[in-house]
C-alpha cells in the first residue's frame, strides 16, 4: 500500500503541482491571512461573504441533504448559506423526538436481526422523473445491516425501511434509475449465500468458492413511493463499491465499480489491491426486469422486514417477505458485462449526457473516462477479453474513451456542471479538480480543507446540473474550525463553480460524517411542506380528538393505558391515580392544535425510555413501567406557549395490588377548562 | 317605473346574494409569532377565517386572557340571519316587480335599519367578548379589556387586531344604493335624465 502510494506520488509531474502552487500563491496574494496558517484563505473569493449571505428572514435558495454516515441520519442544509435546517433520523433512535423509541415507530427499526437502533447512512439519492430531481423522496442506504429507506420531502419524515436478504455492507446503494422504475442497491461485502435468505456457516478458507456478492432491484410505486423488492442478481463474490445510473443513450444500464476481484478474505488492504486491474460492472436493468418477467428468475426462501409508516395513523408496520427471486448473470446473456478499470476504483458517474461513465480510481493515476457508444460497439462486435464466471470481459482499449492524466492523488468522485466540465474529488491531494469532459485536460484546482471524500453539486448527477455551487466533504478537520477535543465535526466547503475558475465561498461544519448528498431548488419541495397534520384524518386507534373523550384504563392486570391530548397550556388528564408498581403503562397523547408550529413534548420521570415529540393532529405513544411507588411528574417538553411551564401534571404510582382506584382529572370540579379544543 | 328601472331593484334585492359567497367582516390578527397573520371571518350563516382551525386558534390565544370560547353555536344571529337575507331577497324582487317607486324606499329604509341594526349586533357581540373576562385568567393586565376595534385597528397586547368589513358587506352596499338611485330615477319619470349610472356609484 505505501509502496504503491510513493509510486504514485512520482508518477505526478512536478508541472501540475507547480501549476497548482503557483495558483494558490497568485490567489493568496490578493487574500488576507487572518486565519493565521496560509492555505486558510487560499482561493477564497473576494465577495464570498455576499455570495454565501441569506439575509435574516430570507430562504435559501437550495436545499441540500447530507447524509450523516455513523449517525444514521440525514442533515438537511439551506444552500448556499450553510445553515442547518433539520436531522432527519433514519435508521438510528432520536431520542430528540422519540423515533425508535414511541411506540408508533419502533417497528421502522426491525428487522431479520431483530431491533437495529443504529446503521451508518451513507448515500442519499433524491427521486427522480425524466432524470431531474423531483423532490418528493430522499432515498438513503444503511450499510451495516443491509437497508434502503425512503424519507417523504413533503414531512421531512422516514416512511418506510426495507431491508435486504443476500447482502452485507450496503454500500453501493440506493441508486435510482430515471424515473424510479427501480432503486438499485449493491453489497460490498460478499458473503456465502446459504440460499436459504441467510448466510452460510462456511470456513473463512473457502471465499474464492462460496462468496457471492448480490445487485438488489426494488421497485418503486410511481403514485406512493413504496418500495418492494423485486429481484435480485447474484454476481461474483466481488466488493461492489459504487454505482451509478446511465440517463439518455444508457439509461437502461447502470454502473457498478467493483474490487477485490482477486476474492480476497483477509487483509484486503493488501490482498485485494494485487490485480492492476479490476472490473467496472455494466448491468442492463431493462433487461434483467425482462428476464424476471419472462420467467428466468429463481426463487429462494428468504426473510427480511419491509417496515412502513401508515400516513394516517402515523404507525409503522413491519412485514416479513419470506421469499427472494434471483437471476444468474450466466443464464441471462447480454444482461451483463465488465469492463476492465485501474486497480480498485471507488466512484462511478455518469455524465449528463449519458455517453461518458467516469472511474476514479483511488489507487490509480489517471482518470478512465469509458465510452457508452465504444461500449455498445464492443458488444455488438464481441471485443472481448475473455470471461469472468460467465460474464464476458470487454477488451479495455475497446471501451475507453481515453484517461484524464496527472489529475491529482487519489481520485474519489465526480460531479458534472451541464457545460462541459467534470470536477473530481481527490483524497490524497487534498483538493478538487476540474476537467473538459470532452477534452479530457484539467483546467483548474482548488485545494479543500481536507482530504476530500464526496463532493456534490446540486443537480450534478441529474440530466440537467444546476452548476452554480458545488459542495466538498471532507474527511480530516484538524484546524479549521475551535478545537472540540478528540472529537471534530466533519468540515465542508462550498466552491462557487459558475466561473472559469473556482472560488471558494463558505467552510461549514457537518454532522458525523457526510458521505454524499443531493441539493435541489427549494421551488420543488418547499411548497409541498406540510405544515400540521389534520386532526380529521387522524386515524390513530387510541387518538381522542376532544378533550371529552380522555380515558385512564386498567385494561389487563399489569396494563394501564392512557389517552390523553395536549393543548396549550395544559395536558388532559394531568392528574393520574391508581397506577401500580410494574404495571406498562401507554401514554397516548394527541397534540389537538391545529397550527404550524407547536409540537408537544412528553415526558415522565424515571421513564427508561425517551420522550416523545408530538406533532399538531397526531397521536404518539410513550411506554413507562414505573419501578417504584411516589408520584412522578410529567410534563411538555417543548416550549410551546407563555405558559408552557404551567404545562405539567402528576402520576401516582401504588405498591402492586394497593386498592387505590384508577382516576383522572384535570382542574378542580365544575372548574371551567379553557381552551378546550373541538376537532372542528 | 320603466323596465330598467324594475331591472335595477331586482338587481338591487340580488345583490344581497353575495352574502351567502363572501364573508360580511373580517378581523385581521397580527403578532411576533403569528407573521403568517390570522384572520376570523364572519359570515351571515357561520363563521370561518385563514384556516380550517382558525376558532380553535383564536380560542386558545384567548383564554390567556380569561376570554370566553367563540364558537358559532353561540350565536342564534347565525341561525337567523340568512332567513333576513333571504326575505330581503324576495321582497326586493317583489317590489322589482311590482314596480311601486314607495315600496323601493320602504325597502331601502328597511334594509338600513336592518344593516345598522347588524352593525351595532356586532358591536355588542365586541363588547362582551372584550369585557366578559374570566377572573381566574391567566394573564390580567388591571384595567385592560380586549374589545376588538368595530372599524380599523387597535393594539390589544401583543396582537394588532384590523377589523374591516368584506366583500359580503359589499351586497349590503349595492342593495342600498342601487335601490335608493332606482328610486331617484322613478322620480325623475316625467323628464329625460342623464342621472348616475350604478357604476359611478360603485367607485365609492
Amino acid at each position: 500500500m505505501e509502496t504503491s502510494i510513493f509510486k504514485l506520488k512520482k508518477l505526478v509531474p512536478k508541472a501540475a503541482l507547480l501549476m497548482a502552487v503557483a495558483a494558490g500563491t497568485a490567489l493568496q496574494g490578493c487574500s488576507n491571512t487572518e486565519g493565521g496558517s496560509a492555505n486558510t484563505a487560499e482561493g477564497v473569493a473576494t465577495d464570498a461573504a455576499s455570495a454565501v449571505y441569506v439575509a435574516p428572514g430570507k430562504h435559501d435558495e437550495l436545499y441540500s441533504f447530507l447524509s450523516g454516515g455513523f449517525n444514521g441520519q440525514v442533515s438537511v442544509y439551506g444552500l448556499p448559506s450553510g445553515r442547518l435546517l433539520k436531522i432527519i433520523p433514519v435508521f438510528t433512535q432520536h431520542g430528540e423526538n422519540g423515533y425508535g423509541y414511541s411506540e408508533e415507530s419502533k417497528a421502522m427499526l426491525m428487522t431479520s436481526h431483530g431491533f437495529v437502533p443504529w446503521d451508518d447512512l451513507h448515500h442519499p439519492k433524491l427521486s427522480r422523473t425524466d432524470g431531474m430531481t423531483d423532490g418528493r423522496w430522499l432515498f438513503v442506504n444503511g450499510n451495516n445491516t443491509p437497508r434502503v429507506a425512503r424519507i417523504d420531502l413533503k414531512t421531512f419524515e422516514t416512511v418506510e425501511i426495507m431491508e435486504l436478504p443476500n447482502s452485507a455492507g450496503n454500500h453501493c446503494s440506493p441508486y435510482p434509475t430515471n424515473n424510479n422504475e427501480y432503486v438499485i442497491a449493491g453489497t460490498r461485502f460478499s458473503v456465502p449465500l446459504d440460499m436459504k435468505g441467510g448466510t452460510g456457516d462456511v470456513s473463512l478458507d473457502k471465499y474464492e468458492e462460496e462468496f457471492r456478492g448480490s445487485i438488489s432491484f426494488i421497485k418503486v410505486d410511481p403514485e406512493k413511493g413504496d418500495m418492494d423488492l423485486d429481484f435480485q442478481i447474484l454476481v461474483p463474490g466481488f466488493d461492489y463499491d459504487l454505482a451509478n445510473g446511465g440517463k439518455g443513450p444508457s439509461e437502461d444500464w447502470v454502473f457498478f465499480t467493483t474490487y477485490n476481484s482477486e476474492k480476497a478474505g483477509t487483509l484486503k488492504e493488501v490482498g485485494a489491491s494485487q490485480n492492476d486491474r479490476d472490473y467496472l460492472a455494466a448491468v442492463n436493468w431493462k433487461l434483467a426486469a425482462k428476464y424476471a418477467k419472462e420467467g428466468k428468475a429463481r426463487e429462494m426462501p428468504a426473510n427480511y422486514y419491509h417496515n412502513k409508516i401508515d400516513k394516517d395513523s402515523h404507525i409503522a408496520k413491519s412485514t416479513v417477505k419470506k421469499k427472494v427471486r434471483y437471476l444468474l448473470p450466466e443464464e441471462c446473456p447480454g444482461m451483463m458485462y465488465l469492463l476492465p478499470a485501474p486497480k480498485s476504483p471507488h466512484g462511478i458517474d455518469v455524465d449528463p449526457s449519458g455517453e461518458f461513465m467516469i472511474v476514479s480510481g483511488k489507487l490509480a493515476s489517471a482518470i478512465p473516462v469509458f465510452s457508452f457508444s465504444k461500449m455498445q460497439d464492443a458488444i455488438k462486435n464481441k471485443k472481448f477479453d475473455g470471461e469472468k464466471n460467465g460474464i464476458p470481459v470487454l477488451q479495455y482499449e475497446a471501451v475507453l474513451k481515453g484517461e484524464v492524466k496527472e489529475p491529482g492523488l487519489g481520485p474519489l468522485h465526480t460531479e458534472f456542471d451541464g457545460k462541459g466540465n467534470a470536477y473530481t474529488s481527490m483524497f490524497v491531494s487534498s483538493e478538487v479538480v476540474k476537467w473538459k469532459l470532452n477534452e479530457l485536460q484539467v483546467v483548474d484546482r482548488i485545494p479543500v480543507y481536507y482530504s476530500v471524500g464526496h463532493l456534490m453539486i446540486p443537480g450534478g448527477d441529474t440530466k440537467a446540473p444546476h452548476g452554480k455551487y458545488l459542495v466538498a466533504m471532507n474527511k480530516i478537520t484538524k484546524d479549521r474550525y475551535l478545537p472540540t477535543g478528540p472529537e471534530l465535526a466533519h468540515s465542508a466547503q462550498l466552491i462557487d463553480i459558475s466561473g472559469e475558475k473556482m472560488k471558494l465561498l463558505l467552510d461549514f461544519p457537518t454532522v458525523a460524517e457526510p458521505h454524499y448528498a443531493q441539493a435541489i431548488p427549494a421551488e420543488k419541495v418547499a411548497p409541498n411542506s406540510v405544515k400540521f397534520y389534520k386532526l380529521d384524518e387522524n386515524k390513530h386507534p387510541h387518538a381522542v380528538k376532544k378533550e371529552a373523550d380522555v380515558s385512564v384504563v386498567r385494561e389487563s392486570k399489569n396494563r394501564v393505558r392512557v389517552k390523553m391530548t395536549a393543548i396549550r397550556s395544559h395536558m388532559t388528564p394531568d392528574n393520574i391515580e391508581g397506577i401500580q408498581v410494574g404495571d406498562t403503562v401507554y401514554f397516548h397523547v394527541t397534540n389537538l392544535e391545529q397550527d404550524w408550529d407547536v409540537p408537544h413534548g412528553f415526558a415522565v420521570m424515571g421513564a427508561n425510555n425517551a420522550e416523545t415529540l408530538i406533532m399538531p393532529g397526531a397521536t404518539q405513544t410513550l411506554t413507562w413501567v414505573p419501578k417504584k411507588a411516589g408520584v412522578f411528574p410529567f410534563y411538555c417538553t417543548d416550549f410551546c406557549s407563555a405558559l408552557h411551564q404551567e404545562m405539567q401534571g402528576y402520576i401516582r404510582v401504588s405498591p402492586k395490588g394497593s386498592n387505590v382506584p384508577i382516576t383522572f382529572s384535570t382542574g378542580k370540579k365544575k372548574q371551567n377548562i379553557p381552551g378546550v379544543a373541538s376537532t372542528k | 317605473m320603466k323596465a330598467y328601472q324594475k331591472v335595477l331593484m331586482i338587481v338591487a334585492a340580488l345583490s344581497l346574494g353575495l352574502l351567502f359567497v363572501f364573508p360580511m367582516w373580517k378581523i385581521y390578527l397580527k403578532a411576533p409569532q403569528y407573521p403568517e397573520g390570522l384572520e376570523l371571518h364572519i359570515w351571515v350563516n357561520k363563521l370561518g377565517g385563514s384556516s380550517e382551525s382558525v376558532l380553535q386558534n383564536f380560542n386558545i390565544l384567548n383564554h390567556y386572557i380569561g376570554m370566553e370560547p367563540i364558537h358559532p353555536e353561540s350565536f342564534a344571529e347565525l341561525q337567523f340571519m340568512p332567513y333576513i337575507v333571504i326575505a330581503f331577497m324576495i321582497t326586493g324582487v317583489l317590489v322589482g316587480l311590482i314596480g311601486r317607486r314607495n315600496l323601493v324606499l320602504g325597502w331601502s329604509g328597511a334594509l338600513m335599519l336592518a344593516g345598522a341594526a347588524g352593525i351595532l349586533d356586532f358591536y355588542l357581540w365586541l363588547v362582551k367578548f372584550g369585557t366578559n373576562l374570566d377572573p381566574m385568567a391567566a394573564i390580567k393586565v388591571p384595567g385592560m379589556t380586549y374589545i376588538p376595534p368595530l372599524l380599523g385597528n387597535k393594539q390589544l397586547l401583543n396582537f394588532e387586531a384590523l377589523s374591516l368589513p368584506a366583500l359580503g358587506s359589499l351586497g349590503i352596499f349595492l342593495a342600498i344604493s342601487l335601490s335608493i338611485v332606482t328610486y331617484y330615477f322613478t322620480l325623475k319619470n316625467n323628464k329625460i335624465t342623464t342621472a348616475a349610472t350604478p357604476e359611478k356609484v360603485l367607485i365609492s
